[in-house]
């Protein structure tokens, strides 16, 4: 935490839903009380390619308008983007990442550049799968996020997504419960090395 | 009352014109507007408001359809971005000089080339001499509040000149921030009902909209238009009072933000004036005296205040979102060191090119601008009037 409150750094691939989880997000904090910032990073926009979106989430207002270089988090929708991005450029060394990938913790360190700070990993397709039929990384990840970050309380967390949701999805309702099941089963799955 | 919510930029504004319910809205995509019309037409579809919405072939259509709308007798308006601005570039001469009161929600991107969709200003500078007003804003709140502002002002007797709400594009348009709205009635309330006083469409009283001048009464209406440009100022403000006797937010031509007793001051146009201010709360409290000047409205140039505001300061840095490759600077720093000039104001005035194309520009960058000005103030340094800020190649200053 700075003046600036909660920085948080998104990468993903045009069409994963990286941009939208952070407006997600953004918008789940402001529900909370919070000043939000959730925005993205355009290249030339194209599915597939490396994006970037930022959080900014504080309890003062938000007045700084420029990209995000020194994250408290990062979190990577993608894993093959370890490959050809600098994920953890400029991450605070008592920070941390979040990497959507089956491979455990200790499996994935040495891809991290030497980071030191905590790394967790999380097997978003997996949960998507089971929970939704479908692979849609972002709302395992959007749990994540806010699971390692602590920008509000779990229970407090699930019930303005099944608001949101409820909302958000009034006319394909049955695809509600199992985005909630997928939020409450990235939970469980991170509890124990929160 | 109002009510607290989160939206972008483009949001904001597609949300304001919904509460005006203009007219006539003749609009052609582009990025990073496109919001705005797809989201009036939402509304329009879900029976939220029924302006007139006309989906055309081009911006040059868009501009026409708008000004002859506006002519015919309706609030009228339409949406732009960058190139989507420069192909009106004809009809927006045609707006003002029409004294079409007709607004314009531009969303500031770069001009061609390298082809580029980020922000920057070139394409509102670009049109500084078409006889629009333009009014430019910090954040999504900003953007949504002048535009509730805009007909008000252009629509005032005195003024009678179409108006350009600017926010940029990417940076406020597409990022969520916390806003408060105002409520449906208030904002009919505080724009009113459009009242032409004269239109094409008023069959008792036929006029002529457009014709050709001759050359002994042509010079006559172009300083006609000039003065309703200067008139317009005191309607900005007037405006901008009653906006905030209603809805609790002020403004002014310009904010001074900590400038009272600053040494050096950085002088700023849309949303990285939110950036400047946090440096400039970082520096105060290493014990700098620094501040900031936010130009608002940029036409008309409120040269005499802006030089009056510079006056106890030792030096300024111009910040400029645009190029005008004319050796010395963009048409910020050339219009304020006119005014420092006219009146008598001998401080130093050094300009800045940053932000083009999407160029990020980060606290960082305000820090080392005002060291180089401190720099440039009690060590004498010598650099050039006109540099550019965070360049992948070292700059030869």
């Amino acid at each position: 935490m700075n003046s600036h409150g909660i920085e948080i750094r998104w990468h993903g691939r045009g069409g994963q839903g990286a941009k939208t989880a952070a407006l997600l997000l953004a918008d789940v904090c402001f529900k909370t009380g919070a000043y939000v910032q959730g925005f993205p990073e355009y290249g030339p926009e194209r599915m597939g390619a490396p994006i970037t979106a930022f959080n900014r989430i504080s309890d003062k207002e938000i007045r700084v308008h420029s990209n995000i270089y020194t994250p408290d988090l990062v979190v990577v929708v993608d894993e093959t983007l370890l490959d050809s991005v600098d994920v953890t450029a400029g991450l605070k060394e008592d920070g941390a990442i979040i990497i959507n990938t089956p491979k455990s913790v200790e499996e994935i360190i040495p891809s991290l550049k030497g980071y030191k700070g905590k790394v967790f990993t999380i097997d978003a397709r997996k949960i998507s799968v089971e929970a939704l039929g479908k692979y849609f990384p972002n709302s395992p990840m959007l749990a994540a996020a806010v699971a390692v970050s602590k920008v509000m309380e779990e229970h407090e967390f699930i019930n303005e997504m099944k608001a949101s949701y409820e909302h958000k999805f009034a006319k394909k309702p049955e695809v509600i419960e199992g985005n909630m099941k997928a939020l409450t089963m990235t939970f469980d799955a991170l509890r124990d090395s929160l | 009352m109002s009510k607290k919510d989160r939206m972008s930029g483009n949001e904001a504004v597609a949300y304001a014109i919904r509460q005006i319910n203009p007219d006539v809205m003749p609009a052609f995509p582009i990025t990073p507007s496109t919001e705005i019309p797809q989201l009036v037409s939402t509304y329009i579809a879900n029976g939220e408001m029924d302006t007139e919405f006309i989906p055309v072939e081009s911006e040059h259509s868009s501009m026409s359809a708008t000004v002859g709308a506006e002519a015919a007798g309706a609030r009228s308006l339409t949406a732009t971005s960058s190139c989507g601005l420069a192909l009106m570039w004809e009809e927006l001469l045609i707006a003002a000089s029409n004294r079409m009161p007709c607004a314009l929600a531009l969303v500031n991107r770069t001009l061609s080339g390298p082809i580029n969709i980020n922000c920057d200003h070139s394409d509102g500078m670009g049109a500084r001499d078409t006889g629009w007003i333009q009014i430019y804003a910090e954040t999504n709140q900003e953007a949504y509040d002048n535009f509730i502002q805009a007909y008000p002002i252009a629509e005032d007797k005195r003024v009678h000149l179409p108006i350009m709400i600017c926010q940029d594009g990417f940076i406020t348009s597409h990022a969520v921030q916390n806003i408060e709205l105002n409520e449906d009635q208030d904002v009919k309330d505080f724009v009113g009902e459009y009242n032409p006083e004269e239109y094409l469409l008023n069959t008792g009283n036929p006029i002529a909209i457009g014709p050709y001048s001759i050359s002994n009464y042509a010079m006559e209406a172009r300083k006609a238009q000039e003065m309703a440009m200067e008139n317009s100022k005191e309607v900005i403000i007037e405006v901008a009072k009653k906006y905030k006797e209603k809805f609790g937010r002020g403004f002014e031509l310009f904010e001074e933000y900590r400038t009272a007793d600053a040494d050096y001051i950085m002088l700023i146009m849309g949303s990285a004036a939110g950036t400047a201010k946090q440096a400039v709360d970082d520096l105060r409290e290493k014990g700098y005296k620094v501040g900031v000047l936010k130009l608002r409205v940029f036409r008309p140039f409120p040269a005499d205040e802006i030089a009056k505001a510079l006056s106890n300061c030792k030096a300024v840095a111009i910040m400029e979102r645009t190029e005008s490759y004319n050796g010395h600077g963009g048409p910020l720093a050339s219009e304020v060191r006119a005014g420092l000039f006219e009146n008598g104001i001998n401080i130093k005035a050094v300009c800045y090119t940053y932000g083009l194309a999407g160029r990020d520009f980060t606290v960082e960058h305000v820090y080392s601008i005002f060291d180089e000005l401190k720099d440039v103030d009690l060590n004498n340094k010598k650099v050039k009037q006109h540099r550019y800020i965070n360049l992948r190649t070292k700059e030869e200053n």
